[in-house]
């Protein structure tokens, strides 16, 4: 009797989360399945079944190879700047000489990492604007004027000027997450390699980054799925223009949706998106499972 | 001579400190500089920000803040109060009833109703966005806050649930024995024993739902329509277009959705670390 109540007990505390889950996450990842088979505008009342036309499309769009080709730009970049930077950052910035400055140093990274994204790539859109930006003006101010430009208006220019910003947005990020890996390092291992004499970039490269192998597998896997699935930033700053330059999937995949009303292609290109973040999040998965053990 | 060379070393290294300090500096520099920039800004005419970028204004216009919260902004903020509200409470109350039937309870349905929460993880926002928008149009919800309170509240769920859940682990079984034999019910032991010891983590989870309801972009720019109903980061885009060249003012506008967030880091930066760490982690 005791276990048939703790059943409907069970079922009764989670009914509600699994009713958002169905109705907002997995629904809208079935339908997109299915929608990816027809063609279909964003208000019209019936769908036109296409088979695998889509697909076929897929593969021959050159827009879409310029944007994955822009999503995997992305992830380089922020690689290399959020989790490479990052993890230097935090190692400083745990280090006993720093201990005093650091608060003030964590929080002012961390800082445009709580600012909404809107304000954010507005306040680039004055910055690297033609005429009245900082960049400009700063690159005429210390002689290196020739190097100045419409830096969202070029585009061979556009999508590094988008990446830049999210890397002054999120390096701050990524630096936090390392600061809480590298204080969980027992201090014993810095004092016995101080006493052998190990420098300290020695220190940072055989106990720091050892250390938090985890954690950095992780980052860099957390930092690639975020930039597959980038929309906020070129939507905003230049909506994947000059032309097709700066756009990313998840920009075109909204474009063909709800401007070319094909949303039966727009589907087909989440689906895409969805294969290549589910891949990257199962072996998120496993890396943190091992990492326990 | 290996004395020596540590000695070396570690006159070298406060060297390499200098450097490293003077490199932090101009780091935050690079930080801070086009976030006072834009304070500065926001309190200049049109033609000061054209014409002299870098100095003060020369008279400091306050009034630009006044018409930014009077034309619009106030109605945004207000929104955006009212969406992360509704939906840090919804999803407190879910998310802590599911993670404790999920750490109380052991039973097959237990077991895949785990995997089918962690599996929601792998789905982001971005790829449901489509169908999503058809869902809320059947359910006549396009356009009301409520198309935006729903989804935030189920994409937010797998993270906060995961994290309660691990928290939940740790209470001990005996206190539990020992309320069910005075009596308590299962709904009160969720209510008298696991919510107020989980203190901390519940503060966790508030800290980092209200940053992703205060600041989503996609959703709010997508299902929201009318100028009434925007929350601040789609209004601000409204903004935008709308002034045109009125640029001091929609600097202020800016500047005003800033400042809950930067209020928000400076004093609970403990469980919003925790909660970052703990989450991506896990996540």
């Amino acid at each position: 009797m005791n276990k048939f109540k703790n059943k409907i007990a069970a079922f009764l505390f989670l009914l509600p989360c699994l009713i958002f889950l169905f109705i907002f996450v997995f629904i809208p990842l079935f339908k997109n399945f299915y929608n990816s088979f027809f063609e279909y505008s964003v208000f019209s009342t019936t769908k036109d079944f296409v088979g695998l036309d889509n697909f076929k499309l897929l593969l021959t769009d050159k827009t879409i190879k310029v944007a994955l080709l822009n999503n995997i730009r992305y992830a380089i970049i922020s690689v290399i700047f959020q989790v490479g930077l990052g993890l230097v950052l935090a190692a400083v910035l745990e280090h006993q000489f720093f201990r005093k400055l650091a608060p003030f140093f964590r929080v002012t990274f961390f800082m445009p990492v709580m600012i909404s994204i809107s304000v954010i790539a507005l306040l680039f859109g004055f910055i690297y604007n033609p005429q009245i930006g900082i960049l400009n003006s700063f690159l005429e101010l210390v002689g290196l004027e020739t190097l100045s430009k419409a830096w969202l208006g070029n585009s061979s220019t556009a999508i590094y000027a988008v990446i830049a910003m999210s890397q002054w947005q999120s390096v701050g990020y990524i630096m936090m997450l390392f600061i809480v890996a590298i204080q969980r390092i027992s201090k014993e291992l810095y004092e016995a390699a101080e006493i052998d004499g190990a420098s300290k970039i020695k220190q940072f490269f055989y106990i720091t980054v050892p250390q938090v192998k985890e954690t950095l597998f992780i980052n860099i896997l957390l930092t690639i799925t975020g930039s597959m699935l980038v929309f906020n930033e070129p939507y905003i700053l230049t909506n994947g223009g000059p032309g097709v330059s700066s756009m990313t999937m998840a920009v075109y995949m909204y474009q063909s949706g709800f401007f070319k009303d094909r949303m039966g292609y727009a589907s087909t290109i989440a689906i895409t998106i969805f294969i290549i973040t589910a891949i990257l999040a199962i072996i998120q998965i496993r890396i943190s499972h091992t990492g326990k053990d | 001579m290996m004395n020596k060379r540590i000695r070396k070393q570690k006159n070298r290294m406060t060297l390499g400190n200098l450097v490293v300090s003077i490199v932090l500096c101009i780091g935050s520099i690079i930080i801070l500089y086009p976030l006072l920039w834009m304070v500065i800004s926001s309190m200049k005419s049109y033609d000061e920000i054209y014409n002299n970028v870098w100095g003060l204004p020369s008279k400091w216009l306050i009034e630009n803040y006044k018409t930014a919260w009077s034309i619009g902004i106030s109605n945004y903020f207000m929104n955006s109060v009212i969406v992360t509200i509704i939906t840090v409470l919804s999803v407190l109350i879910i998310a802590s009833m599911a993670a404790f039937a999920l750490s109380r309870y052991r039973s097959r349905f237990i077991d895949i109703a785990l995997v089918v929460i962690m599996s929601g993880m792998m789905i982001n926002p971005q790829v449901a966005l489509i169908p999503l928008f058809d869902i809320l149009t059947k359910l006549g919800l396009i356009n009301t806050r409520l198309a935006l309170i729903l989804p935030y509240i189920a994409f937010r769920l797998p993270l906060s649930i995961l994290l309660l859940r691990s928290y939940f682990l740790s209470i001990p079984r005996e206190i539990q024995e020992s309320a069910i034999i005075d009596g308590c019910s299962e709904f009160g032991i969720y209510r008298r024993i696991y919510l107020p010891m989980s203190k901390p983590i519940l503060m966790t989870t508030i800290v980092l739902t209200s940053f992703y309801a205060w600041n989503e972009f996609l959703f709010a720019t997508i299902f929201i329509d009318s100028d009434i109903l925007r929350t601040i980061p789609s209004g601000l885009m409204n903004f935008r277009d709308a002034l045109r060249t009125d640029w001091g003012v929609l600097l202020s506008g800016m500047v005003i959705a800033t400042i809950p967030m930067i209020i928000l880091l400076i004093f609970i930066q403990k469980h919003l670390v925790r909660g970052l760490s703990e989450g991506s982690v896990k996540g």
